[in-house]
């Protein structure tokens, strides 16, 4: 031992020293031991408030589905269930002969195709006209383009109605074609969706876009072999925020159309009346099972492309 | 080469480092691009120069092209249609079918509002239903569905296990179609339905309600589907705010309650003013829900009093068309007052 000496101080060594900090009592290992049990118990708290709300969120999803899969006394009587007695799953075959859900689908499908098509084509040429070409009034363009989408949509739906139906794609004469051109038409274009494109293609640097004049590569060929690939995540968004958008429309396809059979999958399954042939009420058993056909298609999707839509709707924010 | 460079650069890592594509360059004071032509330098013409400007200027004529289409149907379908019904909505009797009217005049406006009588009859569902009900959802509905999300998202992004797990569940009610679930509500709000059987009450809140008791689903409805796309904005959010202000507020000691008014929700401003906004619309909007819930303007046949504003609109689209358009310049104005007034408020609440 060799140690120095101040003062009076005695000569202590260092295991001998304990260091001992108090606040209000209560020492270090007590203060971190009670933050440890405290941080514990607020996790678990939080957990159980928070499944708690996931469970009260996704119970009408159980209850539709318990619901499609009992008989109809069973949903009526006075002592609910939750889980079905008898496991009807001719409530199913049922419906898919009493609600045309296959042309609905059908319906559906068409205008919701060509209307996605529609959609990416003119976004896809006005978002690289607004990003990389200059031309005199483009931005004046833009400015127009953004303030439309600042106007509720139903100040447009009064005169696109009056269009459509002066095309004479509307009334009693009315032909499928007709009904899905009425249907489609109006929809090739978002505002929205070419301003989220272009951002996207502001982001390819414009050394790119030289290069490829330089090598005396033409626009329209840059713009499919370069540009399209590389903003390939936010088509795909697009496309099936586009999708969703025309699976979940109901109001226009009901004032643009005659009749149910014209009709999309929305419009079918509210205007379906589900009547039980024998007692003549509503069969909630079968309404019930419609439901859930009409939201499994869309689950799917969001199972598929959980990433693109999440992504999607995170940067749009409006439903179709 | 350009395609080379192209694909070099497709990994999205590579997206956003600054790498000059083009080694030989673009030379910006004189605004020319150089470019190697030749791999033999000692070749006379090696080098090509190209001025940008000759590039640019020459598309002039063809980006009116590339825009065409998309600007030919925001035309007719979005700009024509919104001069035009702001002109049907002054028009004296008029008729779709034919275009014919008789003058402009304020009478629709007059009509709607409950102020002047058509034929002698006062119009009274616009005043005594649609404008009290989309009011009633809007302040109903937007707080109590942004509250509910801001706490959801601050649980949410606390936790650690599980995280995305939940956040995919509470996204799932976005994913969905509104009239389905809306018909969902009106079997769980059924009066045989499970929430009187839960709640060992005898309610009536959808075939035949009041309109105050059909107005408890429905709101209920709105702030459920409502939640999914707030929850989404506020964690992504949440995920942004630097981790040091909690650290700071840690050694401080400050409380978990203090830490959310006090840190979290200022810097989230932001997305709380963007979600008050877009919902506020939305809420002003209030169609489908009702449709879903109710199968029509009231919660019987002959009924409207669960007419929205936008649910009038439709109704009288085809009937009384300068009605539809007057109600529909009423809603862009209210929603025009309300999104100034918010991003006014905002100048001295948010914090950028």
């Amino acid at each position: 031992m060799n140690t120095k000496h101040y003062g009076n101080f005695p000569k202590v060594q260092s295991k001998d020293l304990t260091l001992s900090i108090n606040e209000s009592g209560r020492t270090v290992e007590t203060i971190r031991r009670q933050e440890k049990v405290g941080h514990i118990v607020s996790t678990v708290l939080m957990y159980v408030v928070i499944c708690a709300l996931a469970l009260l969120v996704i119970f009408p999803f159980y209850w539709m589905i318990i619901t499609s899969l009992k008989t109809n006394e069973e949903v009526i009587q006075t002592n609910q269930t939750f889980f079905p007695s008898i496991v009807m799953w001719t409530n199913y075959v049922y419906v898919l002969q009493a609600f045309k859900f296959m042309t609905y689908l059908r319906n559906t499908v068409v205008v919701a195709f060509f209307s996605t098509a529609g959609t990416l084509i003119t976004t896809i040429l006005a978002a690289f006209a607004f990003s990389r070409l200059e031309f005199k009034g483009r931005d004046a363009v833009f400015a127009v383009f953004l303030m439309t989408m600042m106007i509720p949509g139903e100040m447009m739906v009064i005169s696109n109605y009056i269009t459509v139906a002066s095309f004479g794609w509307i009334g009693t004469e009315q032909t499928l074609n007709q009904a899905y051109l009425a249907m489609i038409v109006p929809f090739v274009v978002s505002v929205f969706y070419i301003y989220l494109l272009r951002q996207n293609f502001k982001q390819v640097p414009n050394e790119l876009y030289l290069a490829a004049k330089v090598d005396g590569k033409s626009d329209w060929s840059f713009l499919w072999k370069v540009m399209v690939p590389l903003a390939a995540p936010t088509l795909i968004s697009i496309a099936i925020l586009k999708f969703m958008g025309t699976w979940n429309s109901y109001v226009w396809p009901n004032l643009v159309t005659k009749g149910n059979d014209y009709r999309l999958i929305s419009n079918g399954l509210r205007g379906s009346a589900f009547v039980d042939a024998e007692t003549g009420r509503v069969n909630y058993g079968y309404q019930m099972a419609g439901t859930v056909l009409v939201t499994v298609p869309l689950f799917l999707l969001f199972v598929l492309f959980r990433k693109y839509i999440m992504h999607g709707v995170g940067r749009a924010g409006i439903k179709g | 080469m350009a395609e080379n460079a192209a694909k070099s650069l497709a990994a999205p890592n590579d997206f956003f480092v600054e790498r000059p594509a083009y080694q030989e360059g673009y030379d910006e004071k004189s605004n020319t691009v150089i470019r190697l032509v030749s791999p033999n330098k000692k070749k006379a013409k090696a080098y090509q120069v190209t001025n940008i400007e000759d590039v640019a200027s020459k598309n002039n004529w063809k980006a009116w092209l590339y825009l065409a289409p998309a600007l030919i149907m925001v035309i007719i379908f979005l700009v024509y249609p919104l001069i035009n019904t702001i002109f049907i909505s002054f028009m004296n009797d008029y008729d779709y079918t034919t275009g014919a009217f008789h003058g402009f005049t304020l009478s629709n406006f007059g009509v709607i509002l409950h102020l002047t009588p058509y034929n002698g009859v006062y119009e009274e569902f616009f005043t005594r239903y649609a404008i009290p009900n989309t009011f009633i959802i809007v302040f109903l509905t937007v707080p109590l569905s942004t509250l509910i999300a801001l706490l959801i998202s601050v649980g949410l992004n606390s936790i650690k296990w599980f995280q995305k797990f939940l956040q995919t569940v509470f996204f799932l009610p976005y994913v969905t179609n509104a009239i389905a679930v809306g018909m969902v509500f009106s079997v769980l709000f059924d009066q045989n339905g499970i929430i009187n059987y839960l709640f060992h009450t005898d309610a009536v809140w959808i075939y035949g309600a009041t309109r105050w008791m059909g107005m408890i689903p429905l709101c209920i409805y709105i702030v459920w589907s409502s939640l999914p796309f707030k929850i989404l904005i506020f964690l992504s959010g949440l995920q942004g705010i630097d981790k040091q202000y909690y650290e700071a507020a840690r050694i401080d000691a400050a409380s978990h309650w203090k830490v959310l008014w006090r840190i979290t929700v200022p810097l989230m401003s932001p997305q709380i003013l963007y979600i008050i906004i877009t919902s506020f619309i939305g809420a002003f909007k209030e169609y489908t829900a009702v449709v879903g819930l109710f199968n029509g303007p009231g919660t019987m046949p002959g009924d409207y009093s669960m007419e929205t504003i936008v649910y009038y609109i439709y109704i009288n689209l085809s009937t009384h068309t300068a009605w539809a358009a007057a109600a529909a310049v009423f809603l862009f104005v209210i929603i025009l007052i309300f999104t100034l007034l918010q991003l006014w408020i905002s100048k001295k609440r948010v914090h950028y």
